[in-house]
């Protein structure tokens, strides 16, 4: 457990094409602001003091039936651990199993653009801006995993095919995590790889890191199904 | 993808043929070229699969990569299994059964607490029929290399309005998918052991693994 410390509400921006590592402590919460709308923001999530513990689309998708993410879904680990819940969002729907630019992709899509170009507006995919923050806490390629997409959808129809949302995330649209366990959160804001827009728009996107408080006994995303209450008592139990 | 086609390879003529009983697993590497059949020899069997690039086991099969660059969550004859540099490390040349999931994941003991309650923590799970396999195998595999894998014969429909179910397979006894190697792919396998969920029809059976080389 960690003592109550008055810390001030932090409020950051993230630019379009940015990134950022950073460890959200347990009884925390982060909400992410589409400022202008139309951003995607790339994430994974790695338990703070074992990363080898990590964010599973899988396991988080079958244990609630679900296939996007959206209020009232919890994100597991591959230990059967809750490390965040999605407690707020305004979007419906968020992206988790169709992954995130890379180098190849962004050239061939979008063309790509230099430093040496273009200065600090040049192109980087989440790829690599995803292995940079990854390797600055020791991590590599081998830690990729499925990402969430903050603020996509990509619509699935009867037969399983895939069509992107266009116009899915207003400005001003928001999510809210509160985490369950301290947790390592990596973001990087790039367009999702399937937007069809012709240019390279990369959207800012704000972030607010509070306090929260812990999830009570009524937790609606605990209460979700005896899947999740079972996740929430393995979190809690790491805590004895 | 449904699409079902039959594959003209003779039995006869595969280099390599082992039958893998359920809770069972089998690593192997497949050169460029090479065809592996995966056959459902009782029904309804999930056979949990992994495929790394064999000179580079960082660079591994993608689910999402794959299913986006497909535009469809199934996996059927045509699909092209990318590894995380975008290139296809096997693709699926010949499939009786008409859609295999790769969004279902591995079991593992703790997936299984979470879904099914604390009495299953001890049933065997593919997650651990992996870690053994890697361990055995060596060359430095290990947890980190459990991502995303394949479900062949395995049922795992999403809906339109964001849910998903494990429901009833629709592979029958006999019923077998192919993969041609693009390069040279090591492929680890875990028969499933699950007997909590309708992926094995509550009774994990065996599977035959047939390879024939390239040439």
């Amino acid at each position: 457990m960690h003592a109550a410390v008055d810390v001030p509400k932090l409020d950051l921006t993230l630019p379009g094409g940015g990134s950022l590592a950073r460890v959200c402590r347990r009884a925390s919460a982060l909400t992410l602001v589409d400022l202008e709308g139309g951003a995607n923001v790339a994430a994974l999530l790695y338990l703070a003091k074992n990363p080898l513990e990590r964010y599973c689309m899988p396991d988080t998708l079958k244990a609630q039936h679900v296939s996007r993410l959206t209020s009232g879904v919890a994100l597991y680990s591959d230990m059967g651990r809750v490390l965040a819940s999605i407690v707020h969002d305004s979007c419906g729907w968020h992206d988790t199993i169709t992954g995130h630019t890379t180098p190849a992709l962004l050239a061939a899509r979008w063309g790509p653009r230099s430093y040496q170009q273009a200065r600090n507006e040049c192109r980087r995919s989440a790829r690599e801006l995803l292995l940079i923050e990854l390797a600055k806490h020791g991590l590599g390629p081998r830690d990729l995993i499925a990402n969430i997409n903050f603020f996509t959808k990509v619509a699935i129809g009867a037969d399983g095919e895939l069509s992107y949302v266009r116009e899915h995330s207003p400005p001003a649209a928001s999510v809210t995590l509160r985490f369950e366990l301290d947790t390592l959160v990596v973001l990087a804001s790039t367009p999702h790889p399937l937007d069809p827009d012709e240019q390279w728009r990369p959207r800012p996107v704000g972030l607010v890191i509070e306090h929260a408080a812990q999830a009570a006994e009524d937790d609606p995303v605990r209460r979700a199904c005896p899947e999740n209450e079972r996740g929430f008592a393995a979190s809690e139990a790491t805590l004895l | 993808m449904s699409t079902l086609a039959e594959s003209g390879r003779d039995p006869a003529l595969a280099w390599l043929e082992c039958e893998l009983p359920a809770g069972e697993g089998w690593t192997h590497e497949l050169a460029a070229g090479s065809v592996l059949r995966i056959v459902d020899l009782h029904g309804n069997q999930a056979v949990d699969t992994l495929f790394f690039d064999a000179h580079n086991y960082a660079n591994r099969y993608s689910a999402v990569d794959t299913i986006r660059e497909q535009g469809s969550t199934y996996l059927g004859v045509g699909s092209r299994l990318l590894a995380l540099d975008g290139e296809p490390l096997v693709s699926i040349v010949a499939d009786t059964c008409g859609r295999h999931d790769t969004l279902g994941g591995a079991c593992s003991q703790e997936s299984n607490v979470v879904r099914y309650g604390e009495h299953t923590r001890h049933m065997h799970a593919c997650r651990n029929t992996f870690l053994a396999q890697a361990l055995r195998w060596g060359r430095g595999l290990d947890k980190r290399d459990l991502t995303a894998n394949i479900n062949f014969f395995m049922n795992v429909p999403l809906t339109p309005d964001g849910d998903l179910d494990f429901a009833d397979g629709i592979s029958a006894p006999g019923r077998y998918v192919e993969l041609a190697a693009d390069r040279d792919t090591l492929v680890l396998i875990s028969n499933c052991p699950q007997l909590n969920n309708p992926c094995n029809g509550y009774d994990p059976t065996p599977v035959r693994l047939l390879v024939w080389s390239g040439a």
